[in-house]
């Protein structure tokens, strides 16, 4: 006799694959433990009986399915996360990217934006407004609407402010909000350059020809063959001297692309394609 | 991994207080211990990290921080990094997240404990150290739910008697030990065989 917890991991991979099938949405290669955590809580909160239950239910009913992938991708954020990266952004990668006409950067898995509007605060710091264009992408469309509101809760600017001054900002932060009740609404100015669009990481096509790429604890929830294939997307995204960034406890040593990156220096996670 | 083994890891979670109860507990195992141990240490979001480093330099076992991807191996303690969650996956491997904190921590021992009993189900042996607030209860209780060994420092000589008074007030504990004897009976049971 199969173990109740054996049957729940075959309903979970029946779940995906129905998904897959009906939807487009591939997490058949997202690393499982975090996926089963999301997807129990998701069930709970949802309470139908079990996975076949609900499999029923979203494979025919598009708004249960935004539902559930909104409860399995993890949008956790912050402006100016790991300060020290941001600060070796601005003082390494920026002068290189000073040299180019036009800069385009593509933030993947943007998440409601924290990361996007920190760069760009941290542009216009560094005299580069009007040269660049941020394509921020995501899966989630609850969160991409958010980004593009740009507006959080007020609470969150504390420690976003602290982050923006550890990661050598050069203003006040409060310049680039305007405090509403319990909001903040960052101000226009930032948004103009920023295009937040939806893609899939799993199955679209890569965008072109950018001067850099970030994409920070994402890939964290990946296995390691899709790992492979979305690292391959972004190096065929990126041009030569572009700028490869991943997240604090990411890393390119070991990947089939690894020969083509140099990292800046040891543990920013800052990888610099080299020219051919 | 010895497939011939009743156990296939230790999960340790521990919050204030930690760094002494981690020297004697981690400086208590041999070199040559058999489990790989997996340990969620809360600490503030930017002081750590070294601590890995620091116990690594005096103690016979191999001590590092967790890498994504990482097989777990026998003889090595793994530490949570700071601001990621730590899991294990059913093949062996670790995984991280940025997922919210639970109980007001990331990382938290309640994720770390509840993947692990869905990774290694009866074969997995729980630790709650001292500390303050109650993360880790729950997961003490999925552990012992699977078949697996809970094991509870004695509230009355650890530092903060928080944490583990909740694990115990959650889970009726297999053993409840000062820290002294956690080693000494980790090394016994990392020696148990399956039961044919
Ligand atoms: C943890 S957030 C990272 C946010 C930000 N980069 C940071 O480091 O603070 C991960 C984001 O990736 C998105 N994501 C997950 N799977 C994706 C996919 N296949 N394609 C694009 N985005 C995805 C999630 O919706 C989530 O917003």
């Amino acid at each position: 006799m199969m173990k109740t917890s054996d049957i729940e991991n075959i309903e979970i991979s029946l779940l995906l694959e129905g998904i897959f099938d009906v939807y487009g949405y591939d997490f058949r290669e997202y690393a499982e433990a975090s996926l089963k955590r999301r997807l129990t809580q998701w069930l709970h909160k949802t309470g139908f009986a079990g996975f076949s239950e609900a499999q029923a239910v979203v494979l025919r009913d598009r708004e249960l399915f935004s539902d559930l992938l909104d409860g399995i991708t993890v949008n956790v954020s912050e402006m100016f996360r790991d300060p020290q990266f941001f600060k070796a952004i601005r003082e390494v990668v920026v002068p290189h990217l000073k040299t180019y006409p036009f800069i385009k950067i593509w933030v993947a898995g943007c998440a409601a934006g924290e990361e996007a509007y920190s760069l760009a605060i941290l542009l216009c710091e560094e005299g580069l407004d009007g040269h660049y264009r941020i394509y921020a992408t995501d899966i989630n469309e609850r969160v991409l609407q958010q980004a593009k509101e740009g507006v959080y809760p007020l609470e969150r600017m504390r420690q976003f402010t602290h982050s923006y001054q550890t990661a050598g900002g050069k203003r006040d932060f409060a310049d680039y909000y305007t405090a509403r009740y319990d909001r903040a609404i960052l101000s226009q100015k930032l948004k103009n350059n920023i295009v937040f669009a939806s893609h899939n990481l799993t199955v679209d096509a890569g965008l072109g020809e950018m001067q850099t790429v970030l994409c920070r604890n994402l890939l964290i929830y990946f296995r390691p063959a899709l790992k492979e294939r979305v690292l391959t997307l972004f190096d065929g995204s990126l041009s030569n001297g572009g700028f490869l960034c991943l997240g604090m406890k990411e890393t390119l040593s070991g990947r089939c692309i690894s020969g083509g990156y140099k990292e800046l220096a040891r543990g920013t996670r800052i990888y610099r394609k080299q020219y051919a | 991994m010895h497939r011939e083994l009743r156990f296939c890891a230790v999960v340790v979670g521990v919050s204030m207080g930690g760094v002494e109860a981690l020297r004697v507990l981690l400086g208590g195992l041999p070199q040559d211990f058999r489990l790989p141990v997996i340990i969620v240490h809360h600490t503030s979001p930017d002081s750590q990290s070294n601590l890995a480093a620091l116990l690594d330099s005096f103690c016979p076992l191999r001590i590092k921080e967790a890498d994504e991807e990482e097989k777990i191996e026998a003889g090595t303690a793994y530490f949570a990094p700071p601001n990621y969650h730590l899991l294990l996956e059913r093949d062996g491997t670790l995984s991280l997240s940025v997922d919210m904190p639970v109980c007001f921590a990331r990382p938290s021992v309640d994720v770390l404990f509840e993947s692990a009993a869905k990774a290694c189900g009866p074969g997995l042996i729980g630790i709650i150290m001292t500390g303050g607030g109650s993360d880790g209860s729950g997961g003490l209780k999925t552990i012992k739910d699977m078949g697996g060994i809970t094991i509870v420092q004695d509230p009355l000589e650890a530092e903060a008697d928080f944490m583990p008074r909740s694990a115990l007030a959650a889970v009726k504990a297999d053993h409840v030990l000062p820290l002294k004897g956690i080693a000494p009976l980790l090394c016994a049971l990392a020696e148990r065989k399956k039961e044919q």
